[in-house]
């Protein structure tokens, strides 16, 4: 108890909030937090239930002896007080982008909105349940057709499914549609080739591995874009799919984009879109009128629902009219019953996705109504990816935002991304080296291998900035770059932070020179030291067990 | 760096030191260099057929994943299984106790095609003026 007693003691006497990574502090491998299961004492309790008002019979009269455990279930035996602490010492052990500033390249670290986290808490959602029938849950499919139509507006795709849980998973049910286009039209046997940009994200050639297809890698040209003969040479009847990122990893807008489109559909092949990057195209420029025919969304992402730490994400995914038999099942249909008096308030409609104004309120004046169903008749179609229908509360945070922002807010996201990342890329490209030097869009990547002359290497960089009170960036990817940072700022963060992540990071580079030594030892500031990382992934220890720790409130 | 005499060595930064049909594999001082403390190996299973500069196994480091490619065609007949217990092998004696799998080679010919380790430090030194 010698180390939690000390810990406590410091957030305990702290008059100021300790801002992140400092306060507390123990050496790697010091626990700074116990288990839950290390707390307490025998028979403590933090709660009290009124008297029994019900006959009490025996567990065993109750339960087959066979389903009924022997010993004790050694669960944590605490009082609310230390319940409350030991979960808000756990919250101030972590940093997040409600603490500080997030750069962490390709995932699009942006403050989430609190409203949203509102609108998805109305109980009007959070109480449904999904087998409820359909009759008594026609806001929530009304909010899924809408959000439907706006992610087809927003990537110029004819329709979207909702259900997949995260990007990956998006990935694979996009792949799962284009194999099925290809088989539908006898053309499944020969197509087993996915091309892949060598600077893609791992995703890609995972979900085109688990779809049955081979991965064929296309080269970067010296402008960080695909390189067109050498795409030229890999596309052909064997072509399925080229996946993009557009931007790509490297955060460079592929001009070619419109001949890349040409050479794959000449080929017979599709083009797939990661919308990981979408933050930096948002109401401005269109998978689909760049020649994509399929599109995922990572909603966690570029429309500001929560992530990180496990999520729940959503991936939903849009495709082109030749690729809709094959979407999931079930979708969300919209059907108006003429003659029917309107059952909702005048008033309250705010225009149907397809521009129709009202759900058949008064307001209009037509006697009609309109009903919102499944559809899981759809012959072609893949089938069920996900069980429901996705991460609906993650749907309905989506939701929120773009209604907020509206299409000349979403626009201005895209262009407040690209200036943010725009204006860090050009104050530190006279100090770290930049490997493509032209207007990046909502992230870059710099090589810290000149560094190597002080025996120092971007993590230590990273390893610095921590004790700077940032996130550090995106490390080692993509692997083209030597030694990459890649630093993706994002719209929401202002001016006066922006200027304090670049001034910490010239600080290090001229530290890299001046102390190599104490760069090599940070961060120095943070709750734990520089972590045995090597040691972690080679002989990780995954369990705890209460065997090898004495009981509780020892 | 250091490139033995007595091995061959491909573009891929696999090495090889041949003993009669018998071919030991392994990834170069350069290639552990690269990859960073290396935490995991994929193995091959034994009896696995593999054409030249196909993937013989997958190699997780602290920086990134990657792939062992054949340096010849051949079947493993041989695994390095103490590497699952202790993949630093690879990064502390990349030609000894770090050796991958062994090879009984299909085509002899192929090993004249690639580079003996004066060719091989050549070939590194080119990528490291990139």
């Amino acid at each position: 108890m010698e180390r939690m007693s000390s810990v406590r003691g410091q957030v305990d006497g702290a008059r100021e909030q300790p801002r992140p990574g400092q306060g507390r502090r123990g050496r790697a491998g010091d626990v700074v937090e116990p288990l839950i299961f290390e707390l307490g004492s025998e028979g403590r309790r933090g709660y009290s239930l009124p008297e029994c008002d019900v006959p009490e019979r025996r567990i065993e009269d109750l339960i087959p002896p066979e389903c009924l455990r022997r010993d004790e279930p050694h669960l944590p035996e605490v009082s609310e007080v230390e319940v409350i602490r030991h979960f808000t010492r756990l919250s101030q052990l972590n940093y997040g982008v409600d603490v500080g500033f997030y750069p962490l390249g390709s995932c699009t670290m942006k403050y989430n909105p609190k409203v949203n986290e509102d609108v998805a808490g109305l109980p009007g959602f959070t109480r449904l349940h999904p087998y409820e029938p359909e009759e008594l849950v026609q806001g929530a499919l009304e909010l899924m057709y809408e959000l439907e139509g706006y992610l087809a507006a927003i990537s110029g795709m004819t329709r979207v499914t909702l259900q997949p849980a995260a990007g990956a998973h998006g990935e694979l049910t996009g792949l799962m549609m284009i194999k099925a286009y290809h088989e539908h039209r006898g053309e499944g046997g020969r197509r087993r080739k996915v091309i892949i940009p060598d600077s893609a994200h791992g995703t890609n050639p995972a979900s085109a591995t688990l779809c049955g297809y081979q991965v064929v890698e296309v080269k970067s040209d010296e402008r960080g874009g695909v390189d067109i003969a050498d795409l030229r040479a890999l596309a052909g009847e064997d072509t399925a799919a080229l996946m993009l990122t557009n931007p790509n990893t490297l955060g460079l807008f592929d001009e070619n984009i419109v001949e890349i489109a040409r050479i794959v559909h000449d080929s017979g092949g599709l083009l797939y879109y990661d919308g990981a990057n979408m933050n930096a195209t948002l109401g401005i420029a269109r998978p689909g009128d760049m020649g994509f025919d399929v599109v995922h969304f990572n909603l966690h992402k570029t429309f500001s629902t929560p992530h990180g730490g496990g999520g729940p994400g959503a991936g939903p995914v849009g495709v082109k009219a030749a690729l809709e038999p094959f979407l999931p099942v079930p979708t969300v249909e919209r059907e108006v019953i003429p003659g029917e008096p309107a059952e909702r308030e005048p008033g309250r409609g705010y225009g149907g996705r397809d521009g129709s104004a009202g759900q058949g309120g008064g307001e209009n004046g037509g006697a009609e109504r309109v009903r919102y169903w499944l559809n899981f008749d759809r012959p072609l179609s893949i089938g069920r990816i996900r069980s429901f229908y996705g991460n609906f509360g993650v749907l309905v945070k989506a939701y929120a935002y773009i209604r907020a922002l509206g299409a000349g807010g979403l626009r201005r996201v895209a262009e407040n991304a690209v200036l943010n990342a725009n204006y860090v890329m050009r104050r530190l490209s006279g100090h770290y080296i930049l490997p493509y030097d032209r207007h990046c869009k909502h992230e870059f990547v710099l090589s810290g291998k000149d560094l190597a002359e002080h025996g120092i290497h971007t993590m230590d960089v990273a390893k610095a900035l921590l004790d700077y009170g940032f996130h550090a960036p995106t490390i080692y990817f993509p692997d083209i770059i030597k030694e990459a940072i890649m630093i993706e700022p994002t719209e929401t963060e202002p001016k006066e932070m922006l200027d304090a992540f670049v001034d910490a990071m010239i600080d290090i580079k001229e530290r890299a020179a001046r102390e190599p030594e104490k760069l090599k030892a940070a961060p120095e500031t943070t709750v734990v030291g520089r972590l045995d990382e090597v040691t972690a992934a080679r002989r990780p220890k995954l369990r705890w067990s209460l065997s090898t720790h004495s009981g509780p409130g020892s | 760096m250091n490139y033995p005499e007595d091995l061959r060595y491909s573009k891929k930064h696999e090495w090889i030191r041949i003993d009669g049909r018998r071919a030991t594999v392994g990834i170069t001082q350069y290639a552990q260099d690269q990859l960073g403390a290396v935490v995991g190996i994929d193995l091959p299973e034994i009896g696995k057929a593999v054409e030249r500069d196909e993937e013989l196994a997958d190699i997780d480091s602290m920086k990134t994943a990657d792939v062992i490619y054949a340096p010849v065609s051949g079947t493993v007949v041989e695994v390095n299984s103490t590497l699952e217990e202790h993949p630093e092998y690879i990064n502390d004696d990349p030609y000894g106790e770090g050796w991958i799998c062994v090879l009984e080679v299909a085509d002899p010919g192929e090993v004249d095609s690639l580079m003996t380790a004066g060719e091989y430090e050549a070939f590194v030194r080119g990528l490291r003026a990139e």
